[in-house]
């Protein structure tokens, strides 16, 4: 089902029309209201009216995760504060805090496309939907209510933490839909599992996970736990918050990019320049359509590949692959590449491990050091040293021959790893410090 | 014939041990006999315990991965060659011991050995044709 069929089918050509009207506008208006843009786009040379194709994006001045900062808090908004309604912000755990606002429209039209994802996921309106994600300052939360409530479902605004509360409520108001991260959600089946409620047996049959990169490994492990369709969704609140991009329940590849309001493309980090189509890049979005806080070709920082083949849901919107790495979350490890992800695929493709890992990152003397920390469960457990020894090393080894670095595997008790509400902390590097 | 064994995963940090301990005791669960292997980072705690199903229960509740194996307890005369005499015989037939441990009695004529065979029931058979004296799980939970 399609929540908005006009403009989630529109053909690729009008799409583009439609793309490059709002892009002028979006230009016209930067350039007027928001002296950063003025600035950056005198330094490049570039007026709004040079923009005459939707090539001519690559003409624009590139927006950071910094600049943001640097504007704290609303150094970026390009309307009078009256006429926000809404401030979100980041937690500024890596940093100064960033802050968005939204107009009211804005507020209307995140309603729209977080509505959009939840029918692409399988939702409808006759749903109730168990809100997990966090209420508040994030926008996770109060996104995905938005969401709900304009599609017309009932609505559980449970947020984050009390999680036995949250299996009784599952089993309870019986939802059809749940919305949280993909680490929480195997959380929540083994709380229930302790708590004598099997969630599969319940009549949960949606997941929309998103706020951290997760495996189709782990989709798979979900999906058998909970006994439910997982779906991917995308977002980063610089951009509007979760709703950027959703999986489709029809094909569960890649995740539409709701592209009459953002306008995406992939570059090499490195260079900026764009990288070839059906390369991998960094996706970098520009918003078209936001009123409060409007971004130009904002550096998301995550790696993807973008599809525009059609998809057999019908969509004519361009699909980007699921996104496991982001060009700053990545490890190098003596020199070697190394993301979470990888590891995460091996870990759950050897029998008997948990997705529940830490990557810990040491520097002893020169020479980086690697351990990797993964939970034991019943399924792996054995009274034997040497069979779980036996388990320690094929990891080891399959590190070794898939990523070509050395890391040391350490088995650890059911639940030391510290499970967050938020994201999941994957990683431990302690190299920078002293 | 067998004895149910309770092992019990530990990481090697300060107190752990100490955790499971309080956790029996607690239950009103009698420990009658224990060993522990551990490498550099984890341990592995094997008990025989008074009550097996109230100890698993309790430890899985705190969160504890726990395990059930099944092996064979022997009573020898305490006195030297009584192990020596067993695993000859043992070692003729091929049966490996992946591990044992042993304890002596209260009155202090004979020990208890505990054994995990690789190949249990054939381990069982030899001892019995050998007329070793097999203490079966009854009655050395009470014992």
């Amino acid at each position: 089902m399609i929540y908005d069929v006009k403009n989630e089918t529109l053909p690729r050509e009008e799409l583009e029309a439609l793309q490059l009207r709002r892009l002028q506008a979006l230009c016209e208006r930067v350039y007027a209201n928001v002296p950063f843009y003025k600035k950056k786009f005198d330094e490049k040379g570039v007026k709004p009216q040079d923009i005459k194709t939707l090539k001519d994006v690559r003409l624009l001045p590139f927006t950071v995760k910094q600049d943001l900062r640097d504007q704290y808090p609303f150094g970026l908004f390009a309307v009078p504060k009256d006429q926000i309604v809404r401030l979100h912000s980041s937690s500024g755990t890596t940093g100064t805090a960033t802050v968005v606002g939204y107009t009211k429209r804005d507020i209307e039209n995140w309603g729209k496309l977080v509505a959009r994802c939840l029918m692409a996921a399988g939702a409808s309106a006759s749903d109730t939907v168990h809100n997990a994600y966090g209420y508040g300052l994030f926008t996770g939360g109060l996104g995905a209510h938005y969401g709900a409530e304009t599609l017309g479902a009932t609505v559980v605004p449970m947020s984050g933490g009390s999680t036995r509360r949250q299996v009784t409520l599952l089993k309870d108001f019986a939802p059809d839909v749940i919305c949280c991260t993909p680490s929480y959600a195997l959380f929540l089946a083994e709380t229930g599992l302790e708590m004598g409620i099997d969630i599969r047996e319940l009549p949960l049959r949606i997941g929309i996970f998103g706020a951290e990169p997760w495996t189709n490994e782990m989709r798979v492990e979900i999906e058998k736990k909970l006994g439910i369709t997982a779906i991917d969704i995308y977002g980063l609140s610089e951009v509007m918050g979760p709703g950027v991009a959703i999986e489709c329940a029809a094909a569960q590849d890649g995740l539409h990019i709701q592209e009459d309001h953002f306008l995406a493309e992939t570059i090499n980090p490195v260079t900026g320049e764009p990288v070839e189509p059906g390369e991998e890049g960094e996706l970098v979005f520009t918003t078209l359509t936001k009123e409060g806080i409007p971004l130009i070709r904002y550096r998301t920082r995550d790696l993807t590949v973008l599809n525009t083949t059609p998809c057999k849901c019908g969509r004519t919107t361009a699909r980007m692959k699921r996104v496991t790495g982001r060009s700053d979350d990545m490890l190098i490890i003596r020199g070697v590449n190394v993301f979470p992800s990888q590891i995460e695929s091996i870990l759950i493709e050897t029998e008997g491990l948990t997705p529940h890992y830490q990557l810990i990152v040491e520097r002893q003397g020169n020479l980086d050091t690697l351990e990797v920390r993964v939970e034991v469960n019943e399924a792996l457990f054995s009274d034997e040293i040497k069979s779980l020894q036996r388990v320690e090393s094929k990891v080891m080894k399959n590190i070794k021959e898939f990523l070509g670095v050395t890391a040391k595997v350490k088995l650890v008790e059911p639940k030391s790893i510290e499970r967050s509400l938020g994201k999941a902390k994957r990683i431990i590097d302690n190299r920078n410090k002293g | 014939m067998k004895v149910d064994q309770l092992s019990i995963f530990l990481e090697n940090r300060a107190g752990r041990l100490a955790e499971v301990t309080q956790i029996l005791s607690e239950a009103g669960v009698n420990i009658r006999a224990l060993s522990l292997a551990d490498t550099s980072d984890f341990g592995i705690l094997r008990l025989i315990v008074s009550d097996f199903e109230k100890a698993k229960d309790k430890l899985k509740a705190a969160g504890f991965t726990v395990g059930r194996t099944s092996v064979v307890a022997v009573e020898v005369n305490d006195q030297p060659g009584g192990l020596h005499n067993i695993l000859g015989m043992l070692q003729e037939a091929g049966i490996n011991v992946e591990y044992m441990y042993a304890f002596v009695q209260q009155s202090g004529n004979s020990a208890v050995l505990i054994f995990r065979f690789d190949r249990t029931d054939q381990g069982i058979e030899l001892l019995r044709k050998n007329n070793i004296t097999i203490i079966p799980g009854d009655k050395l939970y009470t014992m």
